[in-house]
């Protein structure tokens, strides 16, 4: 078995009992990069970092039996995170070449925890797609196929290199960040779970912004042990960031107990679709008996304005958008235009903007310049923020209620084909969200677990939802399904 | 307390072709928060450091780059609010405000539209004795600066420096109460002096510390008066936004060339234009900026890097009670505690650091006469020499001692002058100087007694004329004065030369 294909985890034990090193799990990991450029998951590599990380957690293994978790643990890190020195360019032209003189506070926290950086992973642009497709380095590919098709697959996005590369086991886990579904549906597409905390849960400072108030950055792993593992790692209070919780962090893993006799599940009405697939639909029953079966009362529940949560969703993550990309003018760093004789400030602007944003940025920017504009902003972002607002005390009626976590399938499909959706109406790459979006208008913490296959072939995922700052409950009770699952299937190699 | 009864001042009128115009003035003052760090980084706000160096990477809008309020400039603010006697809300929130322009890195500004820190208040206005304009305070938002774009180092390229991005402003939003060009400089002046009371902005309008963006409208006699009884605005006319003013002279050039424009227009049945306009102090006019339609759509929405700005009235009740007393109230207590006129009191209490030197020469003496070696002595020299009252070569202390010296009768008024020449420009303990250079006015009636005496004696041709014209006893008084060196009482001398001569 190649050491980069163990969960953080074991890996972790085995480096603790010292039948590993971290520079023998880097190397595997390395290695196994190396031979995935099929998958283009990773796209800045930094072993050099990675084996002086490596290097440093196995002296700190020696010395230290209390070294943290993830000592000496081989990480992928999505785009979105500056790592200082590091290229860091949210998966777009208009940061091409910015190398930040900082680290964002997750990426700081993991390092001082002894991780090991393997390179920057693929995204959408700006984390703006559900694809992977609007990525400037080009789409990570999904690891899985279908049963006898060669179609290459998205892994989904957002957080598609992060997705792709756990699944492939190019590294034990990766960061992701969830905006409105960002990490769940991705991890859906590919088989592994994926945790969007509750918001606040995880610092935003150094996480380039796409939309502010729903933005959370969350762990990718194997297993929901892993995920317990990571979060442990990412979570925590920052001064720097205002919208960060002083809230204490459990420990994460040792609420993994797998019993949750005695908790109420929701199984909310609202969130039957029409046209959703039969597989979906049996997947979500087949979830809600390992949950019945493990001890749990499953109750029906209304969240009665979840179908305008979608709208409300693009009305106000543009707007943010907009706003937030706007420090992206050519001033100060990463791409300017080559201007023209006689050009002046609006030409940089113009030019600048029009060469360094793919089409989906430039769609965002313009909804949300448009829903802020005088005249639309009552009709729009007000409206959408009521909306908003409403969907979040859907949640604390069922949550006062008595209801612990909510199930609901994690998408709307199984992973479609690249290219696929080339010619669709934009909105039809909106609906990926569907089950998603309302986690993040809520601020709530959302999960997404690989509870089977469909008849493709293809991973199907399941995702619970809990209360803020309920991740501790919400991971044991994934834990519960994924047991109960027993989803060990793997991609079969092709890459 | 004194009653602080006023009447308000007439409005400035404007004579047209077809009548009569009064003028409505509401102003927007930028004040710079007095703080060694900006609103949300810990860049420093040193003034006149090399160009970006005092940008930290939020000022710079770095990509994931987050806001931290720094609470000393809401406390500031919170303190401004309550020396202008306005509502504190305890909760508020910032907006953001989107422009692209170099100078502002992120492409916003952090403000506060919908919910600011300060609700209503007032500032009253004095405009002469017993006359003065109360002005209402809208509202007062916190806000961060933009940095300084330089086109003129360079043919082809501008330049931006970004020290001042990201420093904390305070805006402090009027009512149109303002009704001529003087009471505008007037409340500018006003306003300025409680914030240096205050210690919340230090006034430097050379600097930038202190801009305003001046609203002018005219309308008609009587207009005015119906737009107060029904605070409908349709009453006014429509205004002109004049902005980033720095000087007292050039906001009453502004307003009164804008004044007449607006005037001119109407009368040739013209209508004037909501827009914003600069004034260039050198033509000495106004010209239009951009107008109403190239207004800018900021787009302003809650800023959702930030959590609404919650605070206790517990510790605004803490900030209420550190409050320095302020002009008013100062101005008043000079003239109950010390007896001083409502002129002098004024001029006393114009500079917060004026009336901390007053105070300390005044405390425990003569009110009086310390106000009047501190005005006509002290701030004449002062002013001839350029001199701010920080920088006197004379201290309080020393001033106190003149003074002391004085109302005991040891020296005499021509004395202390000589006295004050010495402390100036030598330095040293006025009682020591007096001491040792023997300058001690002579009251031993027995020493003047014998000077008189020998003057007169003298001067017998004098001694007959006054005896005739008792208006020439001055002339003895004066040779008597000049004989013992200025050191002698001037009453006893006045005294006994009048005895001697039998007057």
């Amino acid at each position: 078995m190649s050491l980069n294909t163990l969960t953080i985890a074991d890996a972790r034990d085995k480096l603790r009992a010292r039948e590993i090193t971290a520079v023998e799990l880097t190397e595997a990991c390395l290695t196994a990069i190396e031979g995935a450029s099929a998958l283009n998951a990773f796209v800045h590599h930094t072993p050099e970092i990675a084996r002086a990380q490596a290097e440093a957690a196995d002296a700190r293994l020696q010395g230290d039996d209390e070294a943290p978790a993830l000592c000496g643990i081989p990480l992928g890190i999505k785009d979105l995170f500056c790592t200082k020195g590091v290229a860091s360019q949210a998966g777009s032209n208009i940061l091409k070449g910015f190398r930040p003189e900082y680290e964002s506070t997750i990426t700081a926290q993991l390092f001082a925890s002894g991780a090991v950086m393997l390179g920057k992973l693929n995204m959408d642009e700006f984390a703006m797609g559900s694809s992977n497709e609007t990525s400037a380095y080009g789409n990570a590919v999904n690891p899985w196929r279908r049963g006898n098709d060669d179609t290459a697959l998205t892994p989904g996005g957002s957080s598609g290199g992060s997705a792709s590369a756990v699944a492939a086991d190019l590294c034990l886990g990766a960061t992701g960040t969830d905006t409105g579904g960002s990490i769940r549906q991705p991890a859906a597409f590919t088989g592994i779970t994926g945790v969007k905390p509750t918001y606040g849960r995880c610092s935003r400072w150094g996480v380039i912004a796409f939309a502010s108030s729903l933005d959370q950055a969350g762990p990718m792993t194997r297993t929901v042990r892993d995920a317990a593992i990571l979060l442990q790692g990412m979570a925590g209070h920052d001064p720097k960031d205002s919208t960060s919780a002083d809230i204490p962090v459990p420990d994460f893993e040792a609420m993994l107990t797998g019993d949750i006799r005695g908790t109420t599940i929701g199984i909310p009405r609202e969130y039957r679709m029409d046209g959703m697939p039969d597989e979906i639909e049996t997947l979500w029953k087949q979830g809600t008996e390992m949950l019945r079966d493990a001890g749990a009362t499953i109750r029906d529940i209304s969240l009665p304005h979840t179908k305008y949560a979608l709208p409300a969703y693009y009305v106000i993550a543009p707007a943010e958008a907009s706003s937030n990309l706007a420090r992206y003018d050519g001033v100060r760093y990463g791409h300017r235009a080559r201007l023209a004789e006689g050009d002046g400030i609006t030409e940089m602007y113009e030019k600048t903007r029009a060469e360094g944003f793919g089409a989906e940025v430039k769609r965002r920017v313009m909804i949300g310049t448009y829903v802020l504009s005088a005249g639309f902003y009552d009709a729009y972002y007000n409206r959408a923020r009521k909306v908003r607002s409403l969907i979040k005390r859907d949640f604390e009626t069922v949550f006062a209620d008595g209801i612990d976590a909510i199930l609901t399938p994690a998408t709307p499909s199984s992973a479609f084909g690249l290219g696929e959706m080339a010619d669709a109406d934009p909105v039809a790459m909106y609906l990926n969200d569907v089950f998603t979006v309302t986690v993040n208008l809520a601020g709530l913490p959302g999960i997404a677990v690989p509870a089977g296959l469909d008849a493709q072939g293809l991973p199907l995922g399941l995702q619970l939802i809990g209360k803020p700052w309920a991740e501790g409950e919400l991971l044991n009770h994934a834990y519960v399904l994924e047991r109960a699952a027993g989803f060990v299937s793997k991609p079969a190699r092709w890459w | 307390m004194l009653d602080l009864t006023f009447a308000p001042p007439t409005p400035k009128t404007i004579e047209g072709a077809t009548g009569p115009w009064e003028l409505v003035i509401g102003m927007e003052i930028h004040a710079q928060v007095s703080s060694e760090a900006k609103l949300f980084s810990g860049a420093s706000t040193r003034f006149g450091a090399e160009p970006n160096s005092n940008v930290a990477f939020v000022d710079a809008a770095m990509p994931g780059m987050l806001p931290v309020v720094n609470e000393y400039c809401i406390e500031q603010a919170v303190r401004t609010g309550l020396g202008l006697k306005a509502q504190i809300n305890l909760v508020s929130a910032f907006d953001r405000k989107n422009y692209f322009y170099p100078d502002l890195p992120q492409g916003y500004q952090i403000s506060q539209l919908y919910h600011p820190l300060v609700g209503e208040g007032e500032v009253l206005v004095e405009m002469g004795q017993g006359t003065a304009r109360k002005v209402r305070i809208e509202r007062i938002h916190v806000e961060q600066d933009a940095g300084k774009s330089i086109h003129d180092m360079d043919p082809t390229m501008s330049f931006v420096d970004l020290n001042r991005t990201g420093v904390a402003l305070m805006e402090i939003v009027s009512r149109p109460d303002i009704r001529g060009p003087e009471e505008a400089a007037a409340y500018v002046v006003k306003l300025r002096q409680i914030l240096r009371y205050l210690g919340t902005c230090d006034g430097n309008m050379q600097n930038g510390n202190l801009r305003a963006d001046v609203n002018v409208s005219v309308c008609r006699p009587g207009d005015y008066e119906k737009y107060q009884e029904t605070q409908d605005f349709s009453h006014l006319g429509t205004r002109c936004e004049i902005k980033n003013m720095n000087s007292m002279r050039f906001i009453q050039q502004a307003i009164d060339f804008e004044a007449r424009r607006q005037i001119a227009l109407l009368e040739d049945g013209g209508t004037v234009e909501q827009e914003t306009r600069l004034y260039d102090a050198d033509k000495g006019e106004t010209r239009s900026m951009r107008s109403k339609e190239e207004a800018h759509d900021y787009r302003y929405f809650p800023d959702p890097d930030l959590l609404p700005l919650e605070i206790e009235q517990a510790w605004v009740d803490d900030i209420a009670a550190s409050l320095p007393e302020l002009p008013d109230d100062k101005k008043a207590r000079f003239m109950t505690e010390f007896g001083l006129t409502d002129y002098d009191a004024s001029v006393l209490t114009a500079d917060v650091e004026n009336a901390h030197y007053f105070e300390a020469v005044a405390r425990g003496r003569d009110g009086k006469l310390a106000a009047n070696w501190v005005i006509n002595e002290l701030f004449g020299r002062l002013k001839k020499e350029g001199h701010e009252i920080g920088d006197s070569p004379v201290s309080a202390e020393q001033l106190g001692g003149i003074v002391e010296l004085i109302s005991s009768g040891e020296i005499s008024g021509k004395i202390a002058k000589d006295l004050f020449e010495i402390v100036y420009t030598e330095g040293g303990d006025p009682a020591t100087i007096v001491a040792e250079r023997g300058m001690k006015q002579v009251t031993d009636t027995g020493a003047i007694e014998a000077a008189v005496d020998a003057v007169i004696a003298e001067n017998p041709a004098q001694v007959e004329k006054a005896q005739a014209n008792p208006k020439l006893a001055g002339w003895f008084v004066g040779q008597v004065m000049k004989a013992t060196g200025g050191k002698a009482n001037p009453k006893a001398v006045n005294e006994l030369v009048a005895k001697k001569l039998g007057l």
